[in-house]
């Protein structure tokens, strides 16, 4: 699983310009007022989500966090209802009930998100649970950011997770700052794989700015958990070029540092990494193209697409 | 008439938990101290070397393991957790309010998380302030929970049986003082008490005395007595306050005029302020005098025994209550 050839390696690509794309018409939606709300995005983080997801099975399943349209479209969520979901219409992926922050896409592996930092850790330890109990095989992944690294439920998590030797993956993925804050403000400790080594789980740190690496870390992770050999904590070392929110200044940053992820951007870089090996440039072009095309006509829908009946706020508290 | 066999309440429990796992793969148990410290949780731990498999005992972490539950209810196992004492819980009400009460809605149908909470809650008698609440008027405050109240070893086994075939999440507000108290249970394996139907454990025409869980038994020793002074008091036990049967309510009051709500939550904003609301907003005609209060006094719970009695809802006060609102 591995091993990618050329053409799976376009198609790491191509995902990672659709959630490029698909987060640069969000951002451009809520400059216009056609998204509203408290949207996250993940900007230069694709290839941590298409790294990681590229070496899931699509019934394993996926837990995501506030900022995690990329892990929902790297999932393999559909645009269209994403956008629908992001725009509060009635035919996005929760009739609009959930929003952003809530992306819930069961049919791909996508459980559910939540906008509460850390409360999703847990979550990924039942569904690995269940995947014990059932012996489907499944493996579980969380996705968090290192904001959630010091919150005691991701320490719970950690000490359950290893005690009952589940097949989870924890996806740390930090981008250096905690909502508005640099995490030397949360925490003296340095390296985030330090929590996850005290409850014994392996850890193993990889550079956000490389789809490949971070996949061959997930692959390996996987399998390790796949085998019954229990959970394993990978970090991400990535960035978000945007704001905490949309609408944040973002004045706690430093321009250099901004300059030098637009540098290591995964995607520009997963894109000359390819011409090097001899994808044709028109290939590589074209992949940008579509998935342009692609996200320009979800958002034209979405915005397009009616509002959700009034009435419906009243529905879906209870499954009948 | 259908057949039944008198048992203990905490018979009644481990049999109705017994029947889940027998009947249902699906449904797996996190926590044992689902009868708290008495001797019954031997039946617990004899249940447990029956399905050692399905039985998790795990770290004292209520945050980390409730969650745990939800996660696997979503994937599609049916948990049922033991919280043990109920103050407990609020190490866990990030994933039980934030997480398992909001999931289905925020998915907008499409994950639901079928699942119990159970916990222990009220004045258990030197539990004290950090192990006495009773939290079901904040769970109450929380739309996509379901609660269910049992009172009688008859309830717990037809409540447990519709909990667990619910894709809801259902909170178990369970009392230990229960745990010893007998009475009739049907056989009928499949018997089951639908959520949403209250339950008039004794009838009467003077003064409706409204009740759930362990304070139904003292509602019914307070109407004894009341009886004894030529008062007939009807007992209204709801059985589940999520859904809430309100019409029971409502015609009870339609038929005494008079009302005394009993309640072990604190009095401010407690479940029986809710009653109260609901029976003013649609039976305020039908009230012949205002309505009357009986709950856990708004501080801390005390430990000794003396502190403890002077703040909880007791049966002497359950009946100078009635005789208040009687004109008595």
């Amino acid at each position: 699983m591995s091993e990618l050839d050329l053409a799976g390696r376009v198609e790491l690509l191509e995902r990672m310009w659709l959630i490029r794309a698909f987060e640069e018409k969000v951002s451009e939606l809520f400059a216009r007022g056609q998204v509203v709300g408290l949207i996250h995005l993940g900007i230069g983080s694709e290839g941590s989500a298409v790294g990681v997801c590229s070496a899931l099975r699509s019934d394993d399943y996926v837990f995501g966090n506030h900022r995690s349209h990329a892990h929902a479209i790297a999932k393999g969520a559909d645009v269209d209802r994403l956008m629908a979901e992001i725009a509060g219409k009635a035919s996005g992926y929760c009739k609009g009930k959930g929003g952003s922050m809530h992306i819930a896409a069961p049919e791909v592996g996508f459980v559910t998100a939540t906008g509460v930092v850390g409360g999703n850790v847990a979550l990924a330890l039942g569904a690995a649970l269940t995947s014990v109990t059932t012996q489907d095989n499944r493996v579980s992944v969380a996705f968090f950011g290192d904001g959630a690294g010091q919150s005691g439920s991701l320490h719970e998590s950690l000490n359950l997770a290893a005690l009952w030797k589940l097949p989870v993956v924890f996806v740390c993925e930090n981008n250096g700052y905690a909502e508005f804050s640099p995490l030397s403000a949360h925490t003296v400790v340095e390296r985030l794989t330090d929590y996850a080594s005290v409850y014994s789980i392996p850890t193993v740190t990889v550079d956000g700015g490389d789809v490949m690496e971070v996949r061959r870390a997930a692959v390996s992770a996987v399998a390790r958990a796949r085998a019954g050999e229990g959970p394993m904590f990978i970090e991400v070392l990535t960035h978000r070029l945007r704001g905490h929110y949309e609408g944040d200044p973002a004045a706690y940053r430093e321009l250099s540092e901004r300059e030098e992820w637009t540098v290591r951007d995964p995607v520009a870089r997963f894109r000359a990494e390819l011409e090097g090996a001899g994808v044709a440039a028109d290939t590589i072009a074209a992949t940008e193209a579509a998935a342009r095309s692609r996200i320009a006509s979800a958002a034209e829908s979405a915005v397009a697409a009616p509002g959700p009946d009034p009435e419906e706020a009243t529905t879906d508290v209870y499954a009948v | 008439m259908e057949d039944t066999r008198e048992m203990l309440y905490a018979e009644a429990l481990v049999g109705a938990l017994r029947h889940q796992l027998a009947t249902d793969d699906r449904v797996h148990i996190m926590g044992l101290y689902f009868l708290g410290l008495t001797p019954h949780r031997q039946m617990v731990a004899e249940l447990r070397d029956e399905y050692l498999d399905r039985f998790y005992y795990p770290p004292i972490a209520e945050l980390g393991y409730v969650g745990t539950a939800i996660g696997a209810a979503m994937a599609g196992l049916r948990p049922i957790v033991d919280i043990a004492t109920a103050s407990f819980m609020f190490e866990a009400f990030p994933q039980i309010i934030n997480e398992a009460a909001n999931t289905y809605y925020m998915s907008g149908g499409r994950t639901a998380v079928p699942m119990i909470f159970h916990f222990n809650h009220g004045v258990r008698g030197g539990g004290a302030a950090q192990h006495s609440h009773s939290p079901q008027a904040m769970l109450w405050n929380t739309p996509g929970l379901e609660i269910m109240a049992p009172s009688t070893p008859r309830d717990v086994k037809g409540l447990v049986k519709t909990a667990a075939a619910s894709d809801n999440p259902t909170a178990w507000v369970d009392h230990v003082r229960l745990f010893d108290t007998s009475g009739p249970v049907p056989d009928d394996e499949d018997f089951a008490i639908p959520f949403g139907v209250a339950d008039i454990k004794r009838a009467g025409s003077d003064v409706t005395l409204f009740a759930s869980s362990w304070l139904v038994q003292r509602a019914l020793e307070a109407a004894e007595l009341l009886e004894q002074q030529g008062i007939d008091a009807e007992v209204v036990d709801p059985r589940t306050l999520s859904p809430l049967d309100e019409e029971a309510i409502i015609e009870s009051v339609a038929k005494t005029g008079r009302l005394v709500v009993v309640d072990e939550c604190h009095r401010r904003c407690g479940v029986g302020a809710e009653i109260m609301a609901v029976v003013t907003e649609n039976a305020f005609g039908d009230l012949r005098a205002a309505p009357i209060r009986v709950t856990t006094a708004d501080v801390p719970v005390p430990f000794s025994p003396p502190l403890e009695e002077h703040i909880e809802p007791t049966t002497d006060k359950i009946v100078a209550a009635a005789l208040e609102v009687t004109g008595h």
